[in-house]
């Protein structure tokens, strides 16, 4: 556990032994989504969605536009309400609840803040509605502005601030009720990049830090991955995938996960060799007999696709050692991108594939360049193979 | 570029040079078009108001015009006489007549006023939360009337409530009333007559207004625990305040100044300054009487409303 979420770029607290929740055999989901579909006439926007999701997760609905991510998200909040199925928030059926009544609460992808309230007055506007006095709203809101840093600007009005403060004072609003579960629409969708990187990890810390249980939508799949303690892959109002970012990333469960996050070589192939704990597939696209160290369950002969990362792959002018899993090609384009270089190489069957690799050395003399006849090859555990 | 021009004309480096930047200082373009407005203001509205103002100066005579000139020329002891008279305007103060009239105005306009709002918003909502391909149709319903004489809408309203008129039919017909009511010629008349001629002038900003706002406001306030009612008086109506006002002004300062409406719907007794206006100008035929009661209202009305723009306009750089 502690390694897939170092990979994945967060890492949730060092010292977690046990195994988190959703691993745990009967342990009782915090929300609970049971067959839920929503039809808009004859559009089906959430296609009978089963999700579990535990306390203090941080779950990310990723996907596309209209894939439902935000219709599921909106059904949460009560903001639609659901053609079949129940949601189920801390063992309370939320069929016929209205928002305002749900222990929910909900940050806006537009952050809707009230143009003609203060900051203050934004941020306390939830604690006014549940008639808490006067004072004690006024310390909660002072508290809450302080935690996101933002104590000083309390009576500006939000056209008065930047992007960056005014997402600080949504999220502000949308916690300082204390709510048990929070919704976030793209949270970070209306910032620039730099502030964007800033602020995943400001969230991530005071999610952990109030222990409220986050479910989060959005396209971006960095941000899914940074964010996430689970994903949900989303497409055409079913979930396709669930699982933690590792997992979505190195083990896809189909091609639409393996493509919609990051970028990967897709060969199609068919299979000669089907052991329980490897699979061999011959791939005309690929152009040689491809080796999968996993086991799968398909009928013999059916088409399948091996799916391979860019950066799992190794490139060389060399014909390396190794026999399995190695093309051949010519470089068609590379791009120098600092870090790590980008080449696409185009195979003898036509077929092009994107390989990246890390700028280890400095010397430019070294650097494959156009036209070069070059060897792709990668391990054997470093590829999958897709059936759907 | 204020300051590189006005260090030139500090350290005189030439005043040809200072003067080029003077001129080229003036955006022709854009003086051009904020000359259009201000020559219409200055001819159609300013200039009028020192005429009126000049003859409220002035003494009711049996002339043409019917007023004493201001300035007198005494060719043989090379004098000018300036001669003006603020007896028009004490008068006003004196009889209370005037200041009954311009209380009644204030009061029937700002009832008229307040009722216009309560019909305006309901139906300024609905327009604003229709579809929008509904909303072009229901704009065209709010416009439509005024492609009927504003006298024509008038007259119908008698014909609605006098007497005999179909109000009074139907009441009686469904056996509601068995005597007909007086509504003609009452102050009652005289507030449908306003309420709905002016209705579109309400209805117009308002729906300006509500329709710019954002609805995810009302989800966001939802979601914070306010109810819909709760959520209506806390983020709808204060964000439709500059339509409320701009509204209000749009009715109530014609309202004020009302002269047709009360005339042919009010009764006797319903004073209007309008009314007084009309009067002292056609039936007195004292002119200078009638430009200090035109010249006061102006007073009346303008002073507040720049006020109230004032403090707005303040609250909004703030």
């Amino acid at each position: 556990m502690i390694e897939t979420a170092g990979d994945a770029g967060l890492i949730a607290s060092p010292d977690i032994t046990e195994l988190p929740l959703w691993k745990q055999e009967g342990a009782t989901p915090f929300l609970r989504i049971e067959n839920i579909t929503k039809k808009f006439g004859d559009f089906t926007a959430v296609d009978n969605i089963s999700l579990d999701i535990y306390k203090n997760e941080l779950f990310c609905l990723l996907g596309g536009s209209g894939s439902g991510k935000s219709t599921l998200l909106r059904m949460l909040a009560g903001f639609e309400s659901p053609t079949s199925g129940r949601i189920i928030i801390d063992g309370v059926d939320m069929s016929g609840v209205q928002p305002w009544k749900r222990p929910v609460n909900m940050m806006f992808q537009s952050y809707a803040l009230f143009p003609h309230l203060s900051v203050e007055d934004n941020v306390g506007f939830g604690l006014k509605r549940e008639g808490l006095g006067r004072a004690e709203v006024k310390q909660r809101v002072a508290e809450m502005l302080d935690m996101v840093q933002l104590g000083h600007l309390g009576k500006r009005k939000p056209s008065q601030l930047s992007g960056g403060q005014r997402q600080r004072v949504a999220l502000a609003r949308s916690l300082v009720k204390r709510p048990k579960l929070l919704l976030l629409d793209e949270p970070l969708g209306a910032l620039d990049k730099k502030l964007r990187e800033e602020t995943q990890f400001e969230l991530i810390n005071i999610q952990e830090e109030l222990g409220v249980t986050f479910v989060v939508v959005t396209h971006d799949q960095e941000e899914a991955m940074t964010l996430a303690t689970r994903i949900g892959v989303m497409n055409n109002g079913i979930i396709v995938q669930t699982a933690e970012p590792h997992d979505v990333y190195e083990y896809p469960n189909s091609r639409f996960v393996a493509e919609f996050v990051g970028s990967v070589n897709l060969f199609e192939g068919r299979i000669i060799e089907d052991q329980p704990d490897s699979v061999r597939i011959n791939s005309q696209e690929a152009g040689a007999v491809l080796y999968v160290s996993h086991g799968i369950s398909c009928a013999p002969n059916q088409k399948v696709h091996v799916a391979v990362r860019p950066e799992k792959m190794r490139i060389s002018r060399e014909q390396p050692d190794q026999q399995e899993n190695c093309v051949c090609g010519v470089v068609e384009e590379y791009a120098y991108m600092g870090g790590l270089t980008v080449y696409r190489v185009r195979l003898a069957s036509g077929k092009e594939v994107r390989v990246t690799q890390p700028n280890t050395s400095r010397e430019a003399s070294e650097r494959l360049t156009w036209k070069e006849q070059v060897y792709l090859y990668w391990d054997l555990d470093s590829s999958v193979v897709l059936t759907a | 570029m204020s300051i590189q021009t006005g260090s030139a004309w500090v350290d005189g480096s030439g005043s040809r040079l200072a003067k080029y930047n003077f001129f080229k200082r003036i955006n022709w373009g854009r003086a051009s078009v904020f000359s259009v407005p201000t020559l219409w203001l200055a001819i159609f509205f300013f200039i009028p108001f020192l005429v009126v103002f000049k003859i409220s100066l002035s003494e009711s005579a049996i002339a043409v015009p019917p007023y004493t000139a201001l300035l007198d020329w005494n060719a043989e002891d090379a004098y000018i006489n300036l001669k003006l008279n603020l007896g028009n305007y004490l008068f006003l103060f004196e009889d209370s007549f005037y200041i009954d009239a311009y209380l009644s105005s204030i009061k029937i306009a700002a009832v008229s006023t307040f009722f216009t709002l309560l019909i305006a918003f309901p139906i300024a909502y609905l327009m604003a939360r229709s579809k929008p391909s509904m909303r072009a149709l229901l704009l065209a319903l709010v416009i439509l009337p005024f492609w009927t004489s504003f006298l024509l809408r008038v007259y119908a309203w008698m014909g609605f409530l006098k007497k005999n008129g179909l109000v009074n039919e139907f009441l009686m017909g469904t056996g509601i009333i068995d005597q007909p009511l007086i509504m003609l010629q009452t102050d009652f008349a005289v507030y449908i007559g306003i309420v709905y001629t002016y209705l579109p002038f309400m209805v117009l900003p308002l729906y300006s207004a509500l329709e710019k706002m954002d609805m995810t406001l009302l989800e966001a306030a939802e979601d914070l625990g306010a109810r819909p009612t709760t959520s209506f008086f806390l983020i709808t109506v204060p964000l439709a305040v500059p339509g409320i006002i701009a509204g209000c002004v749009l009715v109530f300062i014609p309202a004020v100044g009302e002269f047709v409406i009360p005339s042919l719907l009010g009764g006797s007794d319903t004073l209007m300054i309008g009314r007084v206006l009309w009067d002292e100008f056609f039936l007195n035929r004292d002119w200078p009487m009638a430009s200090a009661v035109a010249i006061v209202m102006l007073i009346v009305l303008v002073l507040p409303i720049m006020l109230i723009r004032n403090s707005q306009g303040k609250e909004e750089t703030a």
